[in-house]
């Protein structure tokens, strides 16, 4: 595991049923400062290896280390100091949204003084301040999520949880979302574990993400990490001209160019062994033709893991 | 060698749960709902016990004790009011004390803070608990009060200290019916579910179980009125209904002097009609309040032991 690693699963296995895994034999770590996305389907095993890192459910097998601590041993240590919101976060109703958060914040043992400003801060932070004496009942689900996020940081914790943050949110919000989380992690320098079944919008906030499928860890990396990973070191690089030569034998000449597809008249992807951009505009030019746009492509997310979940259906299948 | 030994105490944050639950309790509708059932109810048949004793003033030396006891008909005495009022107050505040957890969605960030599972169990019993007895409290002056008021007549040290007993049955029963419902909360994820099955269990206890236990008792009997007797006695005692009636007549009756079978020979020679001494009323219903603390204890036992196990997760 990481030298710095201030959470690390090893071989991580949750059974309810016996022979049954939801959680199987898993292991990753997360660095201090940096966003860690859980990614996979509903009923991948996310929520109940979030749970084990909570000391909320006893692991079958394996070890989890959260801040030095074991969390089902140190529950309270490790509560103190990461805070969690749910996927299927809820408030009580007959209370108003400054109750809500004050309530849990009480656990924390906190001076009045101190507590007031904490709370106080974090409204204005997930700017609810001026709906903050409403009951939570009024709230949309969106403000609703926005208050779980208050309620996170008026922990001031080390590390963040966050379980489907996002689902259920309007587009609008799900920017919003996501940028307070790079704020936080920027001015704050909060450690987030992110867990999506939304692979865009985790790819546009985590520094790495783990593949979850069928309870297996099935990736693990940064995203430049898992496309070599999973689709070797080539570069994609896109080229539109303006023209109606065919340059399609001028690219499969050129040194490096691994397969070349015409995608229309005046567009083609080059399979590469190397960033050849240069070369190929040069070639463009090369043949009297102007150059419209020349961009390198990466894999996405979803590329990726939709890869590597075939990849893993495969081996099932072949054993 | 890993430690087994929890960290910290099962009951940090005892305070927080149990002071926001009293809030709660104290100022739910339910509970508003009930206070005004029970105030209209004990207020007419106090009022009615009051007519009847103002003949008596002077002839009663248990006049305060009376106020509670007597009935007139349509209107039943105000311990009937109270034994039907109470366990429906306990499965009122109980029945979704868990199950509104879930469904409200709360339970999994209430578990993520600096808590053990414990406290919730704790602080909700905990806050049913004062809630109702602040409640009973305030009914218990009040008639004390009223005592005073309509009848003139200062209630003795003896019939103080029997009605506070009478408190405290009171407040077990009320709490063993929380219990019950709370166990319910945890069991069912439905709260109608849970009210239902509270209700059902209560009704079975206080009508069908009586007459379950007359039909036991004379099948198991083999004959013998004695024993047939006994046995309906020792069944009867299941029910905590009954356990509440025979502890609350035997402290607001002074002159019950028995609650199980006597036989003719064993009452020869007993001054019959003479009150007990308060102690002495104390012994005779030590099983029952014993039953009662124990039934208490087991019921939570039970509901802590099905809570543990649970998943948070909806």
């Amino acid at each position: 595991m990481d030298a710095k690693a201030i959470l690390s699963v090893e071989n991580l296995t949750k059974q309810y049923v016996k022979g049954v895994s939801a959680v199987d034999d898993i292991s990753f770590s997360l660095k201090e400062g940096e966003v860690f996305g859980l990614l996979g389907p509903n009923g991948s095993g996310k929520t109940t290896t979030i749970l084990m890192l909570l000391g909320l459910l006893e692991p079958t097998s394996g070890s989890v280390q959260v801040l030095g601590s074991d969390p089902f041993r140190k529950p309270l240590s490790v509560k103190r100091q990461v805070a969690y919101m749910p996927d299927d976060i809820g408030f009580y109703d007959s209370m108003s949204a400054y109750g809500n958060v004050d309530y849990t914040a009480r656990f924390l043992g906190l001076d009045p003084d101190e507590r007031k400003r904490r709370i106080e801060e974090a409204f204005a932070l997930v700017r609810l301040t001026d709906r903050m004496n409403d009951k939570a009942r009024t709230y949309s689900h969106g403000m609703k999520r926005r208050l779980g996020l208050a309620e996170v940081l008026v922990k001031q914790p080390k590390i963040a949880i966050l379980d489907e943050p996002t689902q259920g949110l309007d587009p609008q919000s799900t920017q919003e979302f996501l940028q307070t989380i790079r704020n936080l992690k920027e001015e704050k320098g909060m450690t987030f574990l992110v867990s999506s079944h939304q692979l865009d919008e985790v790819q546009s906030i985590c520094d790495r993400v783990g593949l979850f499928s069928k309870g297996k860890l099935i990736g693990y990396g940064t995203l430049p990490e898992l496309s070599e990973r999973y689709f070797g070191p080539d570069k994609l690089v896109e080229v539109q001209v303006d023209g109606s030569k065919d340059l399609g034998p001028v690219f499969s000449a050129m040194e490096g160019v691994l397969k070349v597809t015409r995608r229309d008249r005046s567009t083609w992807m080059l399979q590469c062994a190397a960033d050849l951009r240069s070369k190929v505009s040069q070639a463009v030019f090369g043949n009297g033709e102007n150059l419209v746009s020349l961009s390198l492509l990466s894999h996405s997310l979803g590329d990726i893991y939709q890869h590597a979940f075939e990849e893993v259906s495969h081996e099932e299948q072949g054993t | 060698m890993k430690s087994k030994e929890r960290e910290g105490s099962a009951l940090t944050g005892l305070k927080v749960v149990f002071v926001k639950e009293l809030q709660e309790y104290a100022g739910s509708v339910r509970m508003v709902v009930l206070m005004v059932l029970i105030l209209l109810t004990a207020g007419a048949s106090l009022y009615v016990a009051t007519q009847t004793l103002r003949s008596y003033v002077g002839e009663d030396s248990y006049m305060l004790l009376s106020l509670f006891t007597i009935a007139q008909n349509p209107i039943p005495s105000f311990m009937s009011f109270i034994s039907f009022l109470v366990p429906l107050t306990g499965i009122a505040l109980g029945f979704d004390a868990i199950n509104s957890e879930y469904q409200n969605r709360t339970l999994g960030r209430l578990l993520s803070q600096p808590i053990y599972r414990d406290v919730l169990l704790f602080g909700k019993a905990l806050g049913a608990l004062v809630a109702m007895a602040v409640v009973l409290l305030a009914l218990w002056l009040l008639v004390i009060g009223c005592a005073m008021f309509f009848l003139g007549v200062p209630p003795t040290g003896e019939q103080i200290a029997r009605a506070l007993m009478y408190y405290l049955i009171t407040l077990l029963y009320g709490l063993l019916w929380y219990m019950i419902a709370m166990t319910m909360s945890i069991i069912f994820r439905q709260s109608a579910v849970s009210a239902l099955v509270s209700i059902a269990l209560w009704l079975f206890f206080m009508i069908f179980w009586p007459m379950i236990s007359q039909v036991v008792a004379a099948l198991a009997g083999g004959g013998s009125e004695y024993e047939t007797a006994k046995l309906s006695v020792v069944l009867g005692r299941v029910s905590p209904y009954n356990l509440y009636l025979e502890s609350s007549i035997a402290m607001l009756s002074p002159t019950t002097r028995s609650l199980g079978v006597v036989l003719f020979s064993q009452i020869q020679g007993a001054m019959m009609g003479s009150p007990l001494p308060f102690g002495q009323s104390v012994l005779l219903i030590w099983p029952q309040m014993t039953s009662f603390v124990a039934s208490v204890i087991l019921v939570f036992a039970l509901a802590y032991v099905i809570f543990q196990r649970k998943e948070i997760r909806m």
